[in-house]
């Protein structure tokens, strides 16, 4: 196997890896965030407007663990910068 | 495949090269300050509002009552930075939809030019607001250790802030382009409604995280004997429906 080809294949793996271990934990998180601002919700109606603004800042906050790990990903496909950089160097 | 309108080029001057980002920003600044300008034209204070004026009132009102049920102080001097930034944000998402034009909150570029006025403007305003050395012992509360915790926290939040908006715009350009070529026509059009609801939470997210941080580096020693008090507003306690949180639960992966 020459090195475009490892590198390839590594990179794929690699990304399918990154995301999907990447939003097992974010996606726990966030089931536990609702499930929490539900309740909250449930017991103080009133202060529902409040509650959901903390809910969206706290689930943003948690999400950009996963879309971290979907850039990574992205990256790793789109602009793998090992890729460019022997397929350049074969291309000499 | 290009995952960042910065890597598209459309004129090259040499050294300087204006690609997509630069030219698309640029139209979202023309086409929000010559609207602004529009609309601002015939201000009425007694009855007869353009629909225009209206929707401007709204929008800034809204702000305010935002910054101010938020930061739990006079949205002031807040008000004209957060608005910039959420209409900003909000505009450039929501043209997505339009053929040809890739929003520039897709780029990292513009998103970390947006997060880094956030990082420069939290020390100015604790700093105007409390003083250069109230300000500074900020960092090292609760104990001096923690002045490097404090200041990695600073910058953290700044990456954070950057490549979150930048991740959720990507990845939905990103997926209407894979999905047009996998199963053309129909699902394309749905994850394109899905974007806009998307953009616009974001938008709102990236706002309302600017307005903590801002309202974190002066805020935070209230109670402190060294710090001026800050006057804080009447928090109004209406339960009103506000517009962008309504939904309660809208999912926005």
């Amino acid at each position: 196997m020459d090195a475009k080809l490892i590198i390839g294949l590594v990179s794929i793996i690699t990304a399918g890896f990154t995301i999907s271990i990447g939003a097992i934990g974010p996606a726990l998180a966030e089931g536990r965030v609702v499930v929490q601002a539900l309740a909250a919700i449930a017991q103080q109606p009133d202060e529902a407007a409040t509650l959901s603004r903390i809910l969206f800042v706290g689930i943003a906050m948690i999400e950009s663990i996963a879309i971290y790990c979907l850039v990574v990903s992205m990256i790793l496909i789109f602009a793998n910068p090992f890729w460019n950089h022997f397929v350049a160097m074969t291309a000499r | 495949m290009n995952i960042s309108p910065d890597q598209t080029i459309l004129l090259d001057l040499g050294i300087v090269k204006i690609n997509a980002t630069l030219v698309f920003t640029w139209l979202t600044i023309a086409l929000l300050a010559g609207l602004a300008r529009w609309a601002t034209r015939r201000l009425s204070t007694t009855g007869g509002l353009s629909p225009w004026q209206n929707l401007l009132e709204v929008l800034v009102e809204g702000v305010q009552r935002q910054i101010r049920d938020i930061a739990r102080q006079d949205p002031g001097s807040f008000l004209s930075f957060i608005a910039t930034l959420f209409i900003f944000i909000a505009t450039a998402n929501l043209l997505a939809v339009v053929p040809g034009y890739q929003p520039p909150t897709g780029s990292l570029s513009t998103t970390t030019a947006l997060a880094l006025c956030v990082f420069v403007a939290a020390p100015l305003y604790g700093i105007r607001r409390l003083g250069l050395r109230v300000y500074l012992k900020n960092y090292l509360k609760p104990t001096p250790l923690m002045l490097p915790l404090n200041i990695v926290g600073e910058l953290a939040r700044t990456l954070a802030l950057s490549v979150r908006l930048y991740g959720n715009v990507m990845s939905g350009a990103v997926l209407g382009a894979i999905l047009l070529t996998v199963t053309p026509l129909f699902f394309p059009v749905l994850l394109q409604a899905l974007g806009l609801l998307t953009g616009l939470v974001q938008a709102y997210i990236f706002a309302v995280l600017a307005t903590v941080f801002l309202a974190a580096g002066v805020a935070a020693q209230n109670r402190d004997n060294g710090g001026t008090p800050v006057p804080t507003a009447p928090v109004s306690k209406s339960t009103a429906a506000r517009p962008t949180v309504a939904g309660g639960d809208t999912p926005h992966d």
